[in-house]
């Protein structure tokens, strides 16, 4: 099936690539397809597999990098020419921190219940290599403009593959989609390894072994 | 204010709460710096160290600067410069001593700032109303932990490369596959000690 898969998608990506002529729209579909932040280059799991056992949360979380990636990625571009050299991952830290902090109060504020189940992994925004890696290899050489659109793009890759785990894991681990019964428990048991940590594990392994398969042989020689 | 014991909360915090088999934290070193025996314990003794000693100073620092002065929703911002300032000592410290491992972890020591697992560790230590000896406890019980489970898993991996696995699943994804059979494993420790 998963070779029926990777059939259906090639062309896909041939037709895209010769649409992808402005630039803008390669950062896209590099940060959000090609250079996968988390399915291929395996940035910033910990979240990703911390906050997957709902698909709200993950939905949630995957806002939550959206934004701080633009944001960071904004202001990073916008100071690269008056940070010193040596001390710009402080201040890419700071700024990255700023900008969590933001999010962090504003589920706060609003959004309490949210904030509680989401726990330390708001704050742990701050140290996930997708936001630090995008500000470092690609904000400190771009326009803002183009640094957004990359934040983007990075943001939504992850995000969409934080939904598609977490709808795995809620939909086999609970049977349930959005707390919807889904899975009948009538015919199925839910599987409750897949809400626990192992599950998540298991889940992202997967995925990225089916971005493998997507991918083509080719994704293997750029490890 | 919880009164278990800094010993428990050592012991829980290596193998029933590891921090990451169960709480996920520095899975980007984990998977990439698990390569060899040699440079996982290296970066495992790196991690402890700097583990045990930022959970102490940000507890200091929360209790006695932060706290007082109302500005708790800089925590994040204050831990963080803490970290990078402490990590950025280390690896002076390290160039200066052990060269050899120096080189061996190579990007992965700055990168100790970016752990989530340190951050981590400072960020449940407030959020489960530690005190100071048991800030103490947990923050070294969750370096040994990561440490544990780290050097386990470039066991793992070392053995592994014999093994024929089929193409998609070879590098990364094989490893996650691995640590999900390490964490059931540690699952079973669940019903010894228990905190939170």
């Amino acid at each position: 099936m998963t070779a029926k898969m990777a059939d259906s998608q090639k062309p896909n990506c041939m037709s895209c690539g010769g649409f992808c002529q402005g630039k803008g729209l390669l950062t896209l579909k590099d940060g959000a397809w090609t250079n996968n932040p988390l399915a291929i280059q395996v940035l910033g799991i910990c979240s990703a597999l911390a906050v997957t056992n709902r698909l709200e949360n993950s939905l949630v979380m995957g806002a939550a990098l959206i934004f701080v990636c633009i944001g960071s990625n904004l202001f990073v571009s916008l100071l690269r020419k008056h940070t010193p050299h040596r001390i710009r991952m402080i201040a890419e830290v700071a700024i990255i921190a700023t900008f969590v902090i933001l999010f962090d109060q504003f589920l706060k504020a609003f959004y309490w219940d949210m904030s509680k189940q989401l726990g330390p992994y708001v704050g742990l925004i701050i140290t996930n290599c997708i936001v630090m890696g995008r500000a470092e290899a690609f904000a400190l050489q771009n326009r803002p403009v183009l640094s957004m659109v990359d934040g983007l793009a990075n943001g939504m890759g992850y995000a969409a593959v934080l939904a598609i785990i977490g709808f795995f894991r809620e939909l086999l681990g609970t049977g349930r989609v959005f707390g919807h019964v889904v899975l009948s428990s009538n015919w199925y048991t839910p599987n409750q390894i897949m809400i626990l940590a192992p599950g998540a594990f298991f889940a992202l392994g997967i995925v990225i072994a089916v971005f493998n398969i997507l991918k083509g042989p080719d994704a293997e020689e750029n490890k | 204010m919880n009164e278990t014991s800094a010993l428990i909360i050592l012991v829980a915090a290596i193998l029933t709460n590891n921090i990451l088999l169960t709480n996920f934290l520095g899975m980007c070193s984990f998977i990439a710096c698990s390569g060899q025996i040699g440079t996982a314990v290296g970066l495992g003794t790196a991690v402890t160290f700097v583990m045990t000693t930022t959970t102490m100073l940000n507890y200091v620092i929360y209790h006695c600067v932060l706290i007082p002065l109302g500005l708790c929703h800089l925590t994040f911002i204050v831990f963080i410069v803490v970290i990078a300032a402490f990590v950025q000592f280390v690896e002076m410290f390290v160039e200066r001593f052990s060269p050899k491992l120096y080189f061996a972890l190579g990007i992965f020591l700055p990168l100790i700032t970016v752990n989530c697992a340190i951050l981590g560790a400072s960020l449940f230590m407030i959020i489960r109303k530690y005190n100071f000896l048991q800030s103490v406890g947990f923050g070294l019980g969750a370096g040994l932990g990561w440490a544990l489970a780290i050097i386990l898993m470039a066991g793992l991996r070392q053995k592994m490369r014999y093994s024929n696995v089929p193409e998609p699943f070879r590098g990364v994804s094989i490893a996650m596959i691995v640590t999900c059979v390490l964490a059931m494993a540690f699952m079973g420790f669940a019903g010894m000690v228990a905190i939170q």
